[in-house]
C-alpha cells in the first residue's frame, strides 16, 4: 500500500511539475499582457516534435538545450507580427488570435509529423530504474524533476534579482506606471512572452521523453494548468507553483481510490477554491479580476 | 424586431439611409424562403437547418458577450448539454420530442445556472478561463460514462419524433423540410424573447454594465447578480439550441461540449458583428458554410479555419454587420 502510494505520489509530482511549467508561462504572459495564450499547449508539442528532429545529429543534451530556444525564437516572431497588435483591444481579440494559431500549429503538426505518436529517445543512462523495490523512480524522472526544480527556481531568481525580472513583476503590477517611468513597455512584453514559451517549449521536450510525441500532447496540459492559475490565485506566480502541484498530486491520490474520478477531482478543488476563496490561494483581493 | 437593432447604435451617430427594419425583414425573408432556392446554389436543407442552430446558440452567446460585455469561452458545454439531454430523453424515456427538448432545454440551462454562482465570482479574461475549465468537466462525463452517454463514439440510437399537437401531428421525422421549419420556428420564439429582454429595463442594465461596470456598480446596479442573471439566460438559449442540433443530427457527440466548439461559437459572434443584434446570424451561416465546403475539400481544414480566425481579429475586428454599418453611418 506504501509503495502504491508512493507510486502515485511520484506519478502526481512528475504530472504536476509539467502542470506547473505550462502554468507559469501561461501566467507569466496572462499577468503582463492579459492575453490567455490558447496555444501555448501546441508551442509545447512543437518543442517535441524540434528535440524529434534534432537528436539524431546532435544527440539529445544539444537538443534539450536548443529546441526550446527555437521554440521561444517561433514565439517572438508570432509575438512581433501577431499576439502585439491585440494588446490593447479587448480581449476576446486575443483569445480568438491564439485559439486560432492553436488550430493552425496542431494541423501543421499533424501534416508534418502524422497523426500518431512518435516516441523521443533520451539517452540509456537515464532510463534504467534507480532501484528495483522503487521501480517507477527511473532516472529520467529524476532528470525531469531536477530540470523543473532549476528552471523554476532560475525563472523565480530571474525575476527577484534582475532589471528585467523586476520590471516585468512591477509590469504585473501596474503597467501604466511602468511605461510612465521610461521603461520599453512593448520590448518588455515582446520577452516576457518569449520567455513563457520558452517553459512550454521545455516542458515539451520533457514530456516528449516520458511520454512521447503527438500533435495534441499539449491540449491535456493547456486546461489543468489554466486550473493551476485559478486555484493559486490570479498574479502570483508563487501561488501557480503550488496550484499546479497541489492538482497534481491530488489527481494523482485519486487515481489511487477512484481512477474516475482522475480528471474530476480537479475541477471539484477549482469549484472548492472559488466557492470558499475566491481569489485563490495566494491571489490579491482585486474589485475586477 | 426593428427595433432590437437599434440598441447598437449610439446616441449622435447619423441614422443609416436605410430604414431600421431593412435588416430583419430581409434576414426573414432568406430564412423562410430558404428551402425554396437553397438547392439551385448547391446547398442543401440539412446545412440550412445547421446554420439556424449555430445561429442560435451565437445569439445566445452574443446576449452575454455583445450585450453584456462578459466573455465565456464555455458555451459548448451548455449547447453540448441541450443536445444530450434531449439525445438521452428519447433513448431512455420517452419518444415525445416536446418533452426532449424541454428536458434538453432545461439540463443546459441549469447547469449553466448552477455553475454562473461560482463562474461570475471572477471578471475579465479570468472569467473566460473559468468558463473554460468548467465547461471541460461535461465533456469528460460524456467521454468517460460510456454506458449512459456512448463516450467517445457519442450517443446513438434515438431519432425525432413526429411532433404532437393535440389532434394533429407535424411529421418532422421524415420531412427535412419541415423539419427546418420547425428550427427556424423556434429560433423564432428565441429571438424575439431575446429581443424583448434586451430591450426592457433589465437588457438596458445589461448594456450599462457592458459600458462600465464601475459606473454601474456606483449607480447601485447589481453588477454580480445581473452578470449572473444574464449568464443564465444566455445558457437557456444556447441549451434549446444544442436540444435542436440532437433532433438534427439524430446524434449527440461529446465533441461538441470541447471548448474548440466554444471557440467556433464565439468566432461567429465576432465575424458577424459583435454588439450587432443580428451579427452572430451572418457569422454563422457564413462559417457554417465555409466549414462544411472546405472540410469536404481538404483534409487539412484546421489550417484554414485557424488562418480564417487569424484574418478576423486581424483584419475585420467589427465583423461583417460592424463594417456595413460604419460604412452606411460615415
Amino acid at each position: 500500500m506504501l509503495q502504491l502510494v508512493l507510486f502515485n505520489v511520484t506519478n502526481g509530482l512528475i504530472i504536476g511539475s509539467f502542470y506547473v511549467l505550462m502554468a507559469l508561462g501561461v501566467a507569466m504572459i496572462l499577468n503582463l499582457s492579459n492575453v490567455i495564450n490558447f496555444a501555448h499547449g501546441n508551442f509545447l508539442a512543437l518543442g517535441g516534435y524540434f528535440a524529434f528532429i534534432m537528436i539524431p545529429y546532435t544527440g539529445f543534451w544539444i537538443a534539450l538545450l536548443v529546441a526550446p530556444l527555437l521554440v521561444a525564437a517561433l514565439g517572438y516572431i508570432i509575438e512581433q507580427l501577431m499576439v502585439r497588435r491585440v494588446y490593447n483591444r479587448d480581449p476576446v481579440y486575443s483569445l480568438l488570435l491564439t485559439f486560432g494559431l492553436s488550430f493552425i500549429i496542431q494541423d501543421l503538426c499533424r501534416y508534418f509529423w502524422g497523426p500518431n505518436g512518435l516516441p523521443l529517445t533520451v539517452p540509456d543512462s537515464l532510463s534504467q530504474a534507480l532501484s528495483s523495490d522503487l521501480f517507477f523512480i527511473t532516472g529520467y524522472r529524476v532528470f525531469m524533476m531536477t530540470i523543473v526544480v532549476v528552471s523554476v527556481v532560475g525563472l523565480f531568481a530571474f525575476l527577484r534579482y534582475t532589471r528585467m525580472g523586476v520590471r516585468i513583476r512591477a509590469g504585473t503590477l501596474d503597467l501604466d506606471t511602468v511605461a510612465a517611468l521610461g521603461i520599453n513597455v512593448r520590448l518588455l512584453r515582446t520577452f516576457n512572452f518569449a520567455v513563457g514559451i520558452y517553459l512550454a517549449g521545455l516542458a515539451g521536450v520533457l514530456a516528449g521523453g516520458q511520454i512521447g510525441l503527438n500533435p495534441n500532447m499539449g491540449d491535456d496540459l493547456l486546461l489543468p494548468a489554466f486550473i493551476a492559475i485559478i486555484v493559486g490565485g490570479v498574479g502570483s506566480l508563487t501561488g501557480t507553483l503550488l496550484g499546479g502541484l497541489l492538482i497534481g498530486v491530488a489527481s494523482a491520490l485519486t487515481t489511487v481510490v477512484y481512477p474516475s474520478a482522475q480528471d474530476a477531482v480537479i475541477y471539484v478543488i477549482m469549484a472548492l477554491v472559488l466557492l470558499i476563496r475566491p481569489r485563490g490561494l495566494m491571489g490579491e483581493e482585486g474589485m475586477f479580476t | 424586431m426593428s427595433v432590437a437593432t437599434t440598441t447598437t447604435t449610439k446616441l449622435g451617430q447619423p441614422r443609416p439611409t436605410l430604414p431600421q427594419w431593412t435588416l430583419p425583414a430581409v434576414i426573414w425573408v432568406v430564412l423562410l424562403s430558404a428551402p425554396l432556392w437553397l438547392g439551385l446554389v448547391g446547398g442543401y436543407t440539412a446545412l440550412a437547418s445547421h446554420v439556424v442552430v449555430m445561429a442560435l446558440v451565437a445569439m445566445a452567446l452574443n446576449f452575454l458577450l455583445g450585450f453584456t460585455g462578459v466573455m465565456s469561452f464555455g458555451h459548448a458545454a451548455y449547447f453540448g448539454l441541450g443536445a444530450y439531454g434531449t439525445g438521452l430523453t428519447l433513448r431512455y424515456l420517452s419518444d415525445s420530442t416536446w418533452f426532449a427538448v424541454l428536458n434538453g432545454i432545461l439540463l443546459g440551462g441549469i447547469a449553466g445556472t448552477l455553475l454562473g454562482t461560482l463562474i461570475c465570482r471572477r471578471r475579465g479574461v479570468y472569467f473566460a478561463m473559468v468558463t473554460i475549465a468548467f465547461g471541460q468537466i461535461f465533456y469528460y462525463i460524456a467521454y468517460r460514462w460510456d454506458s449512459f452517454t456512448g463516450g467517445y463514439d457519442g450517443l446513438r440510437g434515438f431519432s425525432r419524433q413526429p411532433l404532437g399537437f393535440g389532434p394533429w401531428t407535424i411529421d418532422i421525422q421524415g420531412n427535412g423540410t419541415l423539419f427546418y421549419y420547425f428550427v427556424v420556428f423556434v429560433f423564432a420564439v428565441c429571438v424575439a424573447l431575446m429581443g424583448f429582454l434586451l430591450r426592457s429595463p433589465f437588457g438596458r442594465t445589461l448594456i450599462a454594465i457592458r459600458e462600465n461596470q464601475r459606473r454601474a456598480q456606483f449607480l447601485g446596479i447589481a453588477v454580480d447578480k445581473h452578470i449572473w442573471l444574464s449568464f443564465s439566460i444566455s445558457c437557456f438559449f444556447a441549451s434549446t439550441a444544442g436540444a435542436l442540433y440532437a433532433l438534427l443530427n439524430n446524434f449527440a457527440d461529446p465533441t461538441a461540449l470541447n471548448y474548440t466548439v466554444s471557440g467556433e461559437i464565439v468566432i461567429m459572434v465576432v465575424m458577424g458583428g459583435m454588439r450587432n443584434f443580428w451579427g452572430p446570424l451572418v457569422g454563422a451561416a457564413i462559417y457554417v458554410v465555409l466549414q462544411d465546403y472546405i472540410s469536404s475539400m481538404t483534409q487539412n481544414w484546421m489550417s484554414f479555419i485557424g488562418l480564417l480566425f487569424v484574418m478576423v481579429v486581424m483584419f475585420f475586428p467589427a465583423g461583417i454587420l460592424g463594417m456595413l454599418k460604419r460604412r452606411a453611418t460615415t
